[in-house]
């Protein structure tokens, strides 16, 4: 009798359920293999011979598994350069953009300022600036500076475009901290400085950790402003290396595979380990509470 | 006790002695502030007035010519053909893009609203598209998509769809639409955690109330949810079609703008201007007049958006 009880409810959940409970799950797979199925056609592919890959009979497992693309992209085109390019680049930009961006953030939301909606209204439309629109003059500039195939140029670049998305994200965060907390420490004599690095800043590590991740990936991503300052392989990024890998006569599909895989591998591992805390990041800015 | 007395609800007063503490103690509000502000203003606003500047010159990287020539490039630009085609490739793309990103997004976060076993799986593989690089992205559909060896060809083939196999991205007629299919795989899944995170903050005593009063669930989405989600709607679709409007890396990776002009969007077509041509007051004609359109867009859904939540206000 219990039993029956129970039951009707749950079964009533699962009819008001639209096309019902199978066609959802389908939904679902499609959605799955849709996302990451070109991702695993590329993995495959970097693992497969090249007189496999124009056979005429694709297959996603690899018979037999080879490293030769692997090897290609790091001793025929010094893919590690590109590498070492983009980890300088993204990681310095994401620690500027956390130090200026955290400190920003933290004077808007929690310090006496007037105008702060002003500014972040700002913020949020210098974000929203196409990218061609600036890249003529930074380029007039660069060249001025002598900037040109430098680490500085593009670090600032990335920092300048990545400050709008770290300041706002922060900025909500910080702003769900109670402020009795900053009165506490100011009773004890704390300047806001410190309260913020030794206080506020510990506090919202895991949203730090997030915007941070975002920053790195931004700039890792980056391509037109890296394809137009830099021109020498010493300073080029990944991007820029791998749009450049094509043959004289074919194209070099398995080793393009195999850079893609390097360079986005360690990216995807990152995000699947940050998921929620990413999601949430992303699109608490943009849905108003 | 002085702390209490300059607080009311929690904010801060401006008294006197507070600022006077403030000023002497630590670096004002707006120290903090300049960094960032310094960043963003050398990046951003400094060279958009440059830009406006360059527009109105003839000048060249090549050539020591410089001569203020006031509208004479807007002039030159509106006469030149090339430019209306990339201006008709934009807006194709970027209403393509644009409408199947929110339709298709809108779907799978309806899907994904309801619980089922296996959600964070879909949540953290629908992230995939999104981290990777746009530059793998367009290597990897330019793979797919290949006119000899694409995988999608063959499955197309075995399935009897197409006879022979399509060079989508090498012919004129299927071109734009395989960099339209690659963009919707990158950009949709993004587009549907945004809508997510909208469906998410309607009260479900809402739901539940409709369900109570016999509504199915086809009246529930249309006269429920949709309406409730309209804004977040609007403004993700907002934010989709002004990043569309300047696509650049998947174009240039892909086709470079051809086969035969027939993929030369605005980004690319400003792109060659400024750096294949050197061409730096005509470019930078092309890239302000990109900039207005952009505010015009954000004008636009900005105008709608009001009108839809007073709608929903009333």
């Amino acid at each position: 009798m219990r039993g029956a009880g129970v039951q009707p409810q749950k079964l009533r959940r699962t009819v008001s359920v639209p096309p019902g409970r199978a066609l959802l799950y389908a939904c679902a797979a499609f959605v799955v293999v849709w996302s990451i199925g070109p991702f695993l056609w590329q993995m495959s592919t970097s693992l497969q011979l090249d007189r496999e890959l124009v056979s005429g009979r694709p297959r996603l497992i690899p018979d037999p598994i080879t490293f030769e693309h692997f090897i290609n992209i790091f001793t025929g085109k010094s893919f590690h350069r590109y590498l070492i390019n983009s980890v300088v680049t993204a990681s310095s930009t994401t620690f500027l953009c956390l130090l200026f961006g955290s400190v920003a953030a933290y004077a808007l939301a929690r310090l006496d300022l007037r105008g702060r909606f002003g500014f972040l209204g700002f913020i949020l439309a210098v974000s929203m600036f196409p990218q061609i629109a600036i890249v003529a003059p930074l380029y007039v500039l660069a060249s001025d500076l002598g900037w040109l195939d430098t680490y500085r140029v593009l670090i600032l670049v990335y920092l300048a475009l990545g400050l709008p998305l770290v300041i706002w994200v922060l900025f909500g965060y910080f702003r769900s901290i109670p402020l009795t907390i900053d009165e506490a420490a100011r009773i004890d004599g704390a300047k806001p400085l410190r309260i913020f690095f030794q206080i506020i800043l510990p506090m919202s590590l895991p949203a730090v950790v997030t915007t941070g991740l975002l920053c790195f990936i931004a700039a890792w991503n980056e391509f037109m402003f890296a394809l137009a300052f830099t021109s020498d392989i010493n300073h080029q990024t990944v991007p820029v290396g791998i749009a450049n890998f094509t043959g004289l006569h074919y194209v070099p599909w398995g080793d393009i595979a195999a850079a893609s895989v390097v360079v986005t591998l360690p990216l995807v591992l990152l995000v699947l380990a940050f998921e929620r805390h990413i999601i949430s990041g992303l699109t608490g800015g943009a849905i108003k509470e | 006790m002085v702390v209490a007395i300059t607080e009311v609800q929690g904010r801060p007063l401006l008294l006197g002695t507070k600022k006077v503490w403030i000023r002497n103690l630590q670096p004002g509000p707006l120290l903090l502030l300049a960094p960032a502000l310094a960043a963003i203003g050398a990046v951003s606003v400094y060279p958009v007035l440059l830009g406006l500047w360059l527009s109105l010159r003839d000048t060249t990287l090549a050539s020591p010519t410089d001569a203020f020539i006031g509208l004479g490039n807007y002039r030159q630009l509106l006469a030149d053909g090339q430019f209306w085609n990339a201006w008709t490739h934009t807006l194709e793309f970027t209403a393509a893009s644009t409408l199947l990103e929110t339709a298709l997004g809108l779907m799978i976060a309806l899907v994904l609203s309801e619980s089922f076993r296996g959600r964070g799986i879909v949540r953290a593989a629908m992230l995939v598209p999104w981290a990777i690089p746009t530059v793998v992205t367009s290597k990897m559909f330019g793979w797919l998509f290949d006119g000899q060896n694409g995988v999608v060809n063959y499955l197309l083939r075995t399935v009897g769809l197409i006879q022979h196999n399509v060079d989508w991205y090498g012919s004129t007629s299927s071109a734009l639409w395989t960099i339209v299919v690659a963009d919707v795989w990158k950009t949709t899944p993004f587009m549907a955690l945004l809508l997510l995170a909208g469906l998410q903050t309607i009260p479900l005593s809402l739901t539940e109330a409709s369900t109570i009063d016999g509504a199915n669930p086809w009246q529930q989405f249309w006269h429920v949810r949709l309406p409730l989600l309209a804004p977040t709607l609007l403004i993700a679709a907002m934010f989709r079609a002004l990043d569309a409007f300047r696509i650049f890396d998947l174009v240039y990776v892909l086709t470079g703008g051809g086969p035969a002009d027939s993929t030369e969007v605005l980004s690319t077509f400003t792109y060659k201007n400024l750096f294949s041509a050197l061409q730096f007051g005509y470019g930078s004609a092309l890239s302000t007049l990109m900039f207005i359109t952009e505010i015009v867009i954000a004008v636009v859904f900005g105008v709608v958006l009001r009108r839809k939540m007073r709608e929903v206000g009333q």
